[in-house]
């Protein structure tokens, strides 16, 4: 019987088998960041234990940045960036700090340089590290136990999860992206439905997405509840690696793409779980509740809770609604927005921010709108081609690099109440702030949203 | 980590689905840089509500969580398990849970106990019934008893053993370092570095 592509990047990765036991695996690069590392670093520290391959591991500084230009005020963000400087420079681990040409969001680096590649396994102190299977790998977010365990022994062990394909068919319409899809992905099969499998999108949709939408979508697995998702690698992988910083050259450009090419779930291959999903049918998508999967297309009204036959869904839904300060049967498009959000490791990329400099150019927007490219080189690249002239002309904010209002962790928060619609990736309770309240879209949609106040597609316009 | 083989102590429901990490510690929290303190964030925008059942007097000392389904999805962060933990915390009973969460519960020594969501809505019921009623969750014979009921669970036989005797997992795979070095040697010479 054939494998799949996960099946075959795992057992690539085994160092160690036996029965009854956890493989141990081998972890190919280690993305590090302030916020999940210190109390790893102080474990080395206190078993007197090295960082084992200091050259597979980078770290940025991204959850805690202030995305105006200036120091961090906030004295503990800073003391925790500043742990991160420290304990790069003791352990000999490239730091990528604020003001820094390389620094950015964790996930947007590691393919800006090349780092990520088909076939790795790439692991982080994050769940979104998901987003990095877009290239063909398994890469999966960590707890604080193994980010030390990483750094000491640059191995995990860990069970092989079941594998799940999620078939896309069908071309997606104009108008509706990856987030659109990754939104209804997550709303069909519920934020469990991928629990204990890697993901592997295919199908036609998916083949023609770009790498940053590949991205998008994989990024998003974890919202699904799976433990990662990967797309099998292809030329349009190989060409957006090519030429990058740390992306192989010559004869070993030449060897590297051979195997990539081998990294395809065979046809005769079983995966442990199937979902079919037909992308033709597809409109641009909005989450209405207080988790990813409580999400409907933007032409749809807030759902009742009556729909619900599952008792939990029910509740869950009355909760979500009363949250998030909606009465069931409201258009979505007549739902009113204070703030818009530009940015993450969801959406952050260049592909994003031209997508909602599309729809702003020579409009202006009614509502705050923060527009945070996830890199420097990503700001750096939008100026060389005046996307930031676009955002500030239609009166939005152009900001540095860094994760800004995907998580409260850094200045840029929704007050209580105040209600969002951001290319992020969680809606959850207080996730901007406390009391705000999020509406998950495409970069199209926020831009959209930014020019009439209320969620909107750009269709409508 | 402190061995795991019996737990018996009161519970608190809670009874809500999709208990993501965000809520289980704000982000708020995870600013600090130590492993100690992150008790005083658990659920900490939900204890701001006088009717949620951790400020019900009632559950004062309860040391097992019997949640709705899905609990632990999203955010990767540990300091939710240090907040449960530290909290006084030492089982959570749930139909479901977060791969991640899991796994960083049980790299701490907090016992994700995963019981059918009826199994689990039983308890629920019996401790609303009786809050001073008490739990074991018996790790060894892969038990959870209540009020003359009982119910089995599932767990691995290599985590469960872990668990029991309390072992470091770093020091598990540093025994494995010669297998580790044998695989650095083969690995491909195209893979990136970051130097």
């Amino acid at each position: 019987m054939g494998r799949t592509l996960a099946e075959k990047v795992w057992e690539q990765h085994v160092v160690r088998r036996a029965e009854g036991e956890p493989d141990l695996l081998y972890i190919d690069l280690h993305l590090v960041h302030e916020v999940t590392s210190p109390q790893a670093f102080d474990g080395l520290r206190m078993a007197g234990r090295p960082v084992r391959r200091p050259e597979l591991t980078i770290a940025t500084e991204d959850h805690n940045v202030p995305t105006v230009l200036g120091p961090i005020s906030d004295p503990v963000s800073r003391t925790q960036v500043e742990t991160l400087r420290k304990n790069c420079a003791e352990f000999g681990i490239r730091l990528h700090p604020m003001g820094d040409a390389g620094q950015g969001v964790v996930h947007i680096i590691g393919p800006q340089f090349g780092l990520t590649q088909p076939g790795m396994t790439i692991v982080c102190g994050d769940s979104h590290t998901s987003t990095h299977g877009a290239f063909g790998g398994i890469a999966f977010g960590i707890g604080t136990s193994e980010v030390e365990h990483v750094l000491a022994t640059q191995t995990l062990p860990a069970y092989r999860p079941k594998t799940m394909a999620i078939e896309v068919a069908g071309e997606l319409p104009v108008g509706v992206t990856a987030k659109d899809l990754i939104l209804a992905i997550i709303a069909k099969i519920g934020t469990g439905g991928g629990q204990g499998h890697i993901v592997e999108y295919r199908g036609e949709a998916v083949r023609k997405l770009s790498m940053e939408g590949r991205m998008t979508v994989c990024n998003m697995s974890i919202e699904a509840g799976a433990r990662a998702g990967m797309i099998a690698p292809d030329e349009t992988t190989f060409a957006y690696l090519k030429g990058r910083p740390h992306a192989p050259e010559g004869e070993e450009w030449d060897r590297a793409v051979e195997y990539w090419k081998s990294l395809r779930t065979d046809d005769d291959a079983v995966f442990d779980t199937v979902v079919e999903i037909d992308a033709s049918t597809l409109t641009p998508f909005v989450t209405w509740g207080t988790n990813p999967g409580q999400g409907v297309p933007l032409g749809a009204v807030v759902p009742s809770p009556e729909e619900f036959d599952d008792p939990v869904a029910r509740s869950a839904a009355e909760r979500a609604l009363a949250y998030m300060g909606l009465s069931a049967g409201t258009p979505l498009r007549e739902v009113a927005v204070d703030t818009v959000f530009v940015g993450s490791c969801t959406n952050g990329r260049i592909e994003d921010l031209r997508a909602a400099a599309e729809i702003l150019r020579g409009r202006t927007v009614v509502t705050r709108t923060l527009i945070v490219p996830g890199s420097m080189q990503v700001k750096k690249a939008a100026e060389a081609e005046g996307l930031d002239d676009v955002f500030r002309a239609a009166g939005a904010e152009w900001r540095e690099a860094g994760c800004s209002m995907c998580l409260g962790m850094n200045p840029d928060t929704l007050a209580p109440g105040e209600r969002s619609a951001s290319t992020s990736n969680r809606n959850f309770e207080g996730r901007q702030g406390k009391g705000g309240r999020t509406h998950l879209v495409s970069p199209a949609v926020a831009a959209a949203t930014a020019v009439t106040g209320r969620l909107t597609a750009p269709a409508d316009l | 980590m402190e061995a795991f083989t019996t737990h018996t102590g009161r519970a608190v429901p809670l009874r809500r689905s999709n208990v993501d990490t965000d809520q289980i510690i704000p982000a708020v929290w995870l600013k600090q840089v130590s492993r100690t303190g992150f008790e005083k964030g658990l659920f900490s925008a939900w204890r701001e509500d006088p009717g949620f059942v951790l400020n019900d007097p009632a559950y004062e000392g309860a040391s097992v969580l019997v949640s709705g389904p899905d609990f632990g999805t999203g955010s990767s962060r540990e300091h939710a398990v240090w907040a449960l933990q530290q909290y006084g915390f030492r089982v959570v009973i749930a139909a479901r849970f977060g791969d991640i969460f899991r796994n960083n519960s049980t790299k701490m020594g907090l016992l994700p106990v995963v019981l059918p969501g009826e199994t689990v809505e039983a308890i629920q019921a019996a401790v609303e019934a009786d809050p001073a009623l008490e739990v074991t969750v018996d790790l060894a014979e892969r038990q959870v008893r209540w009020a003359g009921e009982a119910a089995g669970f599932e767990i691995d036989d290599y985590t469960r053993w872990r668990l029991m005797e309390g072992l470091d997992d770093i020091g598990l795979t540093l025994r494995a370092e010669d297998d580790i070095s044998e695989y650095e040697n083969g690995r491909q010479s195209w893979l990136p570095t970051t130097v």
